[in-house]
């Protein structure tokens, strides 16, 4: 890299209350090169093209853009500077018009009145530019293919004359041929001189598209390098890093009868089998589809084929059933699904199984706290009394509560998704400790079944029995947590090379 | 924060004691006599029962517009059967029952077709209201005078113990809703639904037979207040009720109901139908005229909201 750099970041830091998101990053791209920016979930990128996007403030550290000083205070200013994001998930007004979309906040005109026709030029000029001259401008966003809505965002960023353009897992929603036409824009782009900066968790796509990358890992720059010259294994490496261990609790326990057996399961193409006392990992990227399968298994979502068998019962699936058979499932959207805020942490925890709280079909409060303060004491959960709001207890107590409803079920097998993401330290030893005596039956009661699945592989390779890996909508076999590593798990998630097992 | 909690419990509480002092001072002692107490009762039990269902309606997240329409109806159908020489008890059934069969409508067609309450009741408002004055011929309908016509008659006058039969018959199904919003697991799933319905849904709540079920036990609530409005009309008649729905919400709102779901107790929604009716009657005695009335009435729903919202920042 000789050119002066299109944009510099020096020492950028970044904490958010005690927890430090980025701890002195330096990243530089010049004008006409794709740099790639890597790293597991929670490393850091997020943080790091928020901070060059205007969307937040540094800290510490400088950056430069054609070396003069820049420092944004929104995404307005970072835009007018020249510098556009491209979201994962688009932001679209779906009914407006292409062109308005593009000139958004900017519409040519005066007093108030629009330019219509300078509008329909200025993006049929941007569409030519991005060699796409065939989407009409006056088309509504919202009936244009996901790949051809990508495009008009990166035409927005063009319409505001932009040097440099962040894409953050663009491919994410891309079919194959969809990818191709991007990166052939994006070999556009830099031709044209642009920076670009590529967040992807894809190895092999990185390896295509950008000329160097840049890997973080925990908040810090793990390595860097030019991409023809590093292999695949390079980078994973770099990406996993050596961690200590410690957090997790393992007793010792027996696989038992099985309990869950799912068949040809779509979505996920899944199929194996679920014990008693024993703990099953599902490993993927963000998007792989494993959220979605599991949904499809507890039926919140619909199954396109494939049989899900719990006990000795089939047949179609709701979450009515699946709590009857004994299954009970913790969502990773803990805010939005998992919990209802507003109500008060009580109600949360009983709502599956409010028999048993009063005759028939009577809740009689002072039983409902008696119940939930028994979950309160096990689990260590911190608030005032059960009545207190969901919503106002710390992320972690709020897992442990959507937790707590699963014991107060008593369930046999018990799925989450992403049980950690977001809490603290403490309470992800807490969580770990709770699914081992779930299926080492160390709390009195037969050992249940834990099917997991998470994005942190360290917690994959900490808690679970065997571990299966799910890539792009497809799930492996579940083999022995003993023979993965988290060289091997991100090797098959981020589609590497497959190993022979 | 401690002020703030106090306030938010007892918020109407303290609206209702204002109203009463203002309007005990601009008319005078004679304001508090029983016979003008008495009044008030009658007056608002036509709302207030109304509001009972529409409380659970919008404890679960929902809306009905169409509660106007569902008084009218009954009113239409309990005239007609007493003219058919149905007994007055029977009658009176009907009318419940046309009211349920409207809810049920309601109900089914939210969860079937996914269309949003507000659309839905919007135009089961008009259906109904029309089916009311079809039923109807587009005309009064006389009926016979039976024991329907004193529900609502002054105690005074000799009919009911106290107050009358309307008057006990609201507060025994105030108490009633009451305990089932906060005893019953059917009470826990409507807030459970109100306040995320996909938290119910995850939790196994049937959440679509939970909204059938609220529309149509609150549309046959609001079929028993068409009862009590037959009996101060003593006709059946089409046209009543024309924006009763909206006196309905707003004593729902006054009571510290949220139209996000999630929140809304009997307690509150009589307290805001009461302070409705002060309001109302205290201004006709006091010989303020209409507009004044309902300049006021719309001040105090935006004002309890405002006070509300703040109260839920501050704590």
């Amino acid at each position: 890299m000789s050119a002066a750099p299109r944009f510099a970041m020096r020492g950028i830091r970044k904490a958010f209350g005690a927890t430090v998101a980025l701890d002195g990053v330096d990243l530089a791209v010049a004008p006409g090169e794709v740099c790639a920016l890597v790293g597991e979930n929670g490393a850091g990128k997020s943080t790091l093209m928020g901070i060059l996007s205007g969307a937040l403030r540094p800290d510490a550290g400088e950056m430069t853009l054609d070396g003069r000083p820049y420092r944004p205070r929104d995404p307005q200013q970072a835009r007018a500077a020249g510098v556009a994001m491209i979201y994962q998930e688009l932001s679209l007004a779906p009914d407006l018009s292409v062109m308005e979309n593009m000139l958004l906040g900017m519409e040519p005109g005066r007093r108030g009145l629009v330019d219509w026709p300078a509008m329909r030029a200025t993006a049929r000029g941007v569409l030519a530019q991005l060699e796409h001259p065939e989407i009409d401008p006056a088309t509504p966003a919202g009936a244009l293919s996901v790949a051809e809505q990508q495009l008009v965002e990166v035409g927005r960023a063009f319409a505001v004359g932009c040097r440099v353009l962040v894409l953050d897992e663009p491919t994410s929603a891309l079919g194959r041929d969809d990818a191709r036409r991007l990166f052939a824009l994006i070999g556009r782009l830099k031709a044209q001189g642009h920076a670009i900066v590529y967040i992807s968790h894809f190895i092999e796509e990185v390896k295509e598209v950008a000329d160097r990358f840049v890997v973080l890992r925990d908040g810090c720059t793990a390595g860097a390098g030019v991409t023809a010259t590093a292999s695949h294994d390079d980078i994973v490496a770099l990406m996993v890093g050596r961690r200590q261990g410690g957090l997790y609790a393992r007793s010792t326990h027996e696989r038992g009868a099985p309990v869950l057996e799912v068949e040809g399961l779509v979505p996920g193409a899944a199929t194996f089998t679920l014990h008693r006392g024993e703990v099953v990992g599902l490993a993927g990227l963000v998007g792989a589809g494993r959220t979605e399968m599991l949904r499809a298994l507890f039926g919140l979502a619909p199954v396109r084929a494939g049989t899900v068998r719990v006990g000795v019962a089939t047949g179609p699936a709701s979450p009515f059933r699946r709590w009857a058979q004994g299954v009970g499932f913790v969502s990773e959207d803990r805010k939005e699904e998992g919990l209802a805020l507003e109500l008060g942490l009580g109600d949360n925890m009983t709502l599956t199984r409010l028999e048993g709280l009063g005759p028939g079909p009577l809740v009689l409060p002072g039983r409902r706290d008696a119940a939930a303060l028994r979950w309160v004491e096990k689990l260590g959960i911190r608030c005032r009394d059960p009545r207190q709001p969901a919503g106002q207890l710390s992320g972690g107590n709020q897992q442990k509560v959507a937790l707590a409803r699963l014991l107060h079920h008593d369930v046999d097998v018990v799925v989450l998704d992403e049980p950690t993401r977001g809490i603290d330290v403490g309470s992800k030893a807490q969580v770990y400790a709770l699914i081992d005596a779930l299926v080492a039956g160390t709390d009195g009661r037969p050992a249940r079944a834990v099917l997991m699945a998470s994005s942190h592989l360290p917690e994959l390779l900490g808690c679970c029995d065997r571990i299966a890996v799910m890539h792009r909508g497809r799930l492996g076999e579940p083999r022995p947590a003993a023979e993965w590593d988290e060289h091997g798990l991100m090797l098959e998630a981020s589609g590497g090379p497959r190993r022979s097992a | 924060m401690k002020a703030g909690a106090l306030l938010g419990r007892s918020g109407p509480l303290l609206g209702l004691v204002l109203v009463a002092v203002v309007f005990g001072l601009l008319v005078g002692p004679q304001f508090f006599r029983a016979g003008n107490l008495d009044l008030m009762a009658r007056q608002t039990a036509i709302v207030c029962l109304a509001a009972l269902g529409m409380t659970m309606v919008i404890v679960s997240g929902g809306i009905d517009l169409s509660a106007g329409s569902i008084v009218a109806l009954s009113t239409v159908v309990i005239a007609q059967a007493l003219r058919a020489g149905v007994s007055p008890g029977l009658a009176a059934l009907a009318g419940v029952a046309a009211g349920a069969l409207c809810g049920t409508a309601t109900g089914l067609l939210v969860t079937r077709l996914r269309v949003v309450p507000f659309i839905v009741t919007l135009g089961m408002m008009l259906l109904v209201r029309g089916a009311a004055k079809g039923l109807a011929d587009e005309r009064r309908v006389e009926a016979p005078a039976t024991w329907l016509n004193g529900l609502l008659r002054s105690a005074a006058g000799g009919e009911g113990f106290l107050v009358a039969g309307g008057v006990w018959l609201t507060a025994l199904l105030a108490v009633a809703v009451a305990l089932l919003l906060r005893y019953t697991r059917f009470g826990r799933h409507l807030f459970a639904v109100g306040s995320n319905e996909r938290t119910a849904r995850l939790c196994g709540v049937r959440v679509d037979r939970v909204k059938v079920a609220v529309y149509a036990l609150a549309a046959a609530i609001t079929g028993l207040a068409g009862v009590l409005q037959f009996a101060k009309l003593s006709v059946g008649d089409p046209t009543v009720a024309d924006g009763l729905e909206l006196n309905v919400i707003a004593a729902v709102i006054i009571g510290g109901g949220s139209l996000s779901g999630g929140r809304g107790t009997v307690g509150g929604t009589v307290l805001g139908a009461t302070i409705m009716a002060v309001i109302q009657i205290g201004c006709s005695q006091r010989g303020l005229p209409n507009w004044v009335q309902q300049i006021v009435t719309g001040g105090i729903i935006v004002l309890a909201v405002a006070l509300d919202r703040w109260r839920q920042r501050g704590g």
